[in-house]
């Protein structure tokens, strides 16, 4: 089925945006060449070689962590809090003053359509930074502590580039530490607009420093002695290996890992409204979410009708040109990315699950992956158990509310689960029962800075945002 | 003639009930002089494997107890400490080679501990939860729950005192868990467990296991249905600590740490016992009509 309403184009303007040819590293306040070899960051929805990038060695993260321990001992440990506070808030407001510029050049370097990056993405982080920045003189309220840990090495993912960067700075800066960030390889640009805007915030040398690089980069830093707390978010696969090598020493540890989120519609839910929180659940940011509601459990009595109208609204969605204010779906980040997707949903097809797009052309050039939906799946089939991180939707069946807390809590994940229903009393023994550290129940995919986010069991440990947020960053209470 | 007094033997506590090892081991027990007293159960691979199956099978009921119901019975548990006081003192005697002073004296710290801990379950939820002001028309809630099952490893030197202060905290959050008692001071621990079975406390919910840490630690730390495990009583051990750290990685276990030296367990405990095994859930609802 075509869609309905044409649109004419309506492209945002990448005029705001001026990328340079190459970039270095971020260390001690300034641009500085790497050590290492570089690499090439394209744009996932033409191909297109935005920029070269320096790749950060052992040395490169040695001096990078040099300086962040510098600044913490010289300068931004023994800040006064309320000092620390005014350069965050500073921080806050240059990222709304240059918002549509982060929000353009997120959208081409991610693939992301404008229209997330720029009313979700970049306001958000901006947020964080406010809510943060107010805890910086009022730490001793928060029940952690004053102490800040001093160093702290982030590894952050291509999903969300510029939020991740400020969940992970905002908190470790107000708490009085210094940190050394390494953005995924794929998606390294926003974090360099956001070194330039680090120096004209006149943030101290050293406070912030940005290693480019892949898994290498990544692994030096996380390893490197003097980094004191290390936070991570990715895969689960990533975070086992970064709890291996922490082992045994001192470093703090927080990591925000995968998800396969189940998001329950009961039979009395508002099936309009379910069907909205369907599709944000799993086809926001092209599904590219940790937290994403991948496993959908629908009541039996419900399931053809709620089926039948996700797919008549998931045939209105529009895929393609990420800035083209129109877009709801834009291009998957990486090649590789692609790869595993299509790899994953041709395993739902072969294990037996009917396999469901609607018509859509996908561009020529790029990456890109149609919304799809798998129905007839079984706990048993790897797309109900692996994290896909795609446009990729399993449906599933229940009866009871208890079938739906045994099947949604039928897996080694803890991150989020949705519950869709009228019943006050129904969502509430829902929230109760479910092993998630954020349930949405009649909405989905919602953040905010003051909430802790964060996962159960595999998904990992440490809570982001919120008072609770600031436990990873400081000493303790009783330390 | 003099009376031949009745001697005990000694047993693991698994599911509320008191098996002896599978592997039909033991192994000797000495007091503080290096004197024979007992025979105590050594826990074997399998033991500890029971174990959490028992602990995870309590789970269920005991989280979802109120923190009413749950601060009752941890406070039970210290009553019917304070009953046996004599036995008590004696274990912890022999065990750890004190005064009798000061013996009593660990023995009412440990059954204050427990008292202490049993009204921390209804008010830890109000201190480390709370409400969120988000941006936005959303009710929203954070609310701390217990991780699931934690192995504790007791620590070794404070036999008693030490077992009350890493066990009571992981349980009145709700959490169920599988202790290794002091190896080389198992008794007080045993004589724990007895007093575990009569206090209304759920049978799963604690399952000591006496044995050597070295042993069985390592299953524990693997096993994939094991959720936290805490390292307390490998203090000082860097090599064993950072290997259970690791094994503990499989599954992305909560570790609380291993200490450099065993704590001084007549200090203020604070409540990171607890929160190292707590989950912080957010519960979200749209605000309307």
């Amino acid at each position: 089925m075509s869609s309905p309403f044409e649109y004419a184009p309506a492209p945002e303007s990448r005029a705001i945006v001026d990328i340079k040819p190459s970039y270095g590293l971020f260390v001690n306040g300034e641009f500085v060449d790497g050590h290492g070899t570089s690499f090439k960051t394209i744009s996932p929805s033409t191909e297109e070689v935005l920029s070269e990038v320096a790749e950060a060695d052992d040395a490169d993260v040695d001096l990078a962590v040099k300086a962040a321990r510098r600044a913490h001992t010289r300068v931004w440990g023994r800040m006064p809090g309320r000092e620390r506070a005014k350069y965050l808030y500073r921080i806050a407001r240059i990222i709304q003053e240059r918002g549509r510029e982060l929000a353009v050049l997120e959208s081409i370097d991610n693939g992301k359509p404008i229209k997330e990056a720029r009313d979700v993405d970049v306001p958000t982080a901006a947020a964080h930074f406010f809510y943060y920045a107010g805890w910086a003189d009022k730490l001793e309220y928060s029940g952690y502590g004053t102490t800040p840990l001093g160093v702290a090495g982030q590894v952050i993912p291509w999903n969300f580039p510029l939020l991740m960067l400020a969940w992970k700075i905002a908190p470790a800066l107000a708490c009085g530490n210094t940190v050394v960030l390494k953005p995924a390889e794929t998606t390294p640009l926003t974090a360099l607009l956001f070194a330039e805007i680090c120096q004209q915030a006149d943030l101290p040398p050293g406070v912030v420093n940005i290693v480019t690089g892949a898994g290498d980069t990544g692994r030096a830093l996380v390893a490197h002695p003097d980094v004191d707390k290390v936070a991570f978010t990715g895969s689960t696969d990533v975070g086992r290996a970064i709890a291996k090598a922490v082992a045994g020493s001192s470093k703090k540890v927080t990591l925000e890992l995968g998800g396969k989120a189940a998001n329950i519609v009961f039979d009395d839910a508002p099936i309009d409204q379910a069907v909205e929180g369907i599709v944000t659940g799993i086809f926001f940011n092209q599904g590219h979410v940790c937290c994403a509601g991948s496993r959908l459990l629908v009541q039996e009595s419900v399931a053809d009708e709620v089926l039948e109208r996700l797919k008549r609204r998931v045939s209105t969605l529009r895929v393609g040109d990420p800035l083209d204010k129109n877009t709801d779906i834009g291009a998957i980040n990486s090649a590789e990315q692609l790869a595993r997707i299509t790899e994953l949903s041709d395993l739902g097809e072969a294990e037996g699950a009917g396999r469901w797009s609607p018509a859509c052309e996908l561009p020529e050039r790029g990456f890109w992956f149609p919304p799809t939906i798998f129905t007839n799946v079984t706990q048993a089939h790897r797309i109900a158990r692996e994290e896909i991180f795609g446009p990729v939707l399993s449906v599933l069946t229940f009866r009871t509310p208890s079938e739906a807390v045994e099947k949604a809590n039928n897996t080694p994940y803890g991150l989020s689960a949705g519950v869709w229903t009228d019943k006050g009393s129904l969502i509430l023994h829902m929230a109760n029962q479910l092993r998630a550290g954020v349930v949405w129940a009649n909405t989905f995919n919602k953040f905010d800075p003051t909430s802790p986010f964060g996962g159960y069991k595999e998904s990992g440990y440490g809570r982001e945002g919120g008072r609770h947020g600031l436990e990873a960053y400081l000493k303790g209470a009783s330390a | 003639m003099s009376r031949i007094d009745v001697r005990k033997t000694y047993k693991l506590f698994i599911g509320g009930a008191f098996p002896r090892s599978e592997s039909g081991y033991s192994y000797v027990v000495h007091d503080s002089k290096g004197a024979f007293v007992a025979n105590a159960a050594l826990a074997s691979r399998k033991d500890a494997r029971d174990a959490v199956v028992a602990a995870r099978k309590a789970f269920g009921g005991w989280s979802s107890r109120t923190a009413y119901n749950r601060a009752q019975i941890v406070y039970r548990i210290a009553e019917v400490m304070e009953d046996r006081r004599p036995q008590f003192v004696d274990a912890v005697r022999q065990s750890e080679g004190l005064s009798a002073a000061r013996a009593e004296k660990v023995l009412d710290e440990a059954i204050d501990r427990l008292v202490w801990y049993a009204g921390w379950a209804d008010k830890i939820t109000q201190v480390v939860g709370g409400a969120n002001p988000v941006a936005g028309p959303f009710f929203n809630l954070s609310t701390p729950e217990p991780t699931g099952v934690v192995a504790v490893l007791a620590p070794q030197d404070s036999s008693l005192l030490g077992l009350v202060s890493v066990v009571a905290p992981a349980i009145v959050t709700g959490n169920t868990v599988v202790v290794v008692s002091s190896y080389a001071r198992p008794l007080p621990a045993v004589t724990f467990s007895e007093v575990l079975a009569t206090s209304d406390l759920p049978g799963g919910v604690v399952n000591i296991l006496t044995g050597s840490a070295a042993t069985v630690a390592p299953w524990l730390a693997s096993h994939m249905d094991v959720n936290a495990i805490d390292l307390t009583g490998v203090a000082g051990d860097t090599e064993l600590a950072t290997s259970l750290e690791v094994a503990a990685a499989d599954n992305l276990k909560r570790v609380r740490r291993a200490p450099a030296a065993e704590p001084d367990w007549s200090a203020d405990p604070g409540t990171d016992a607890m929160t190292a095994f707590l989950e912080t859930k957010t519960v979200w609802h749209p605000i309307g009509v």
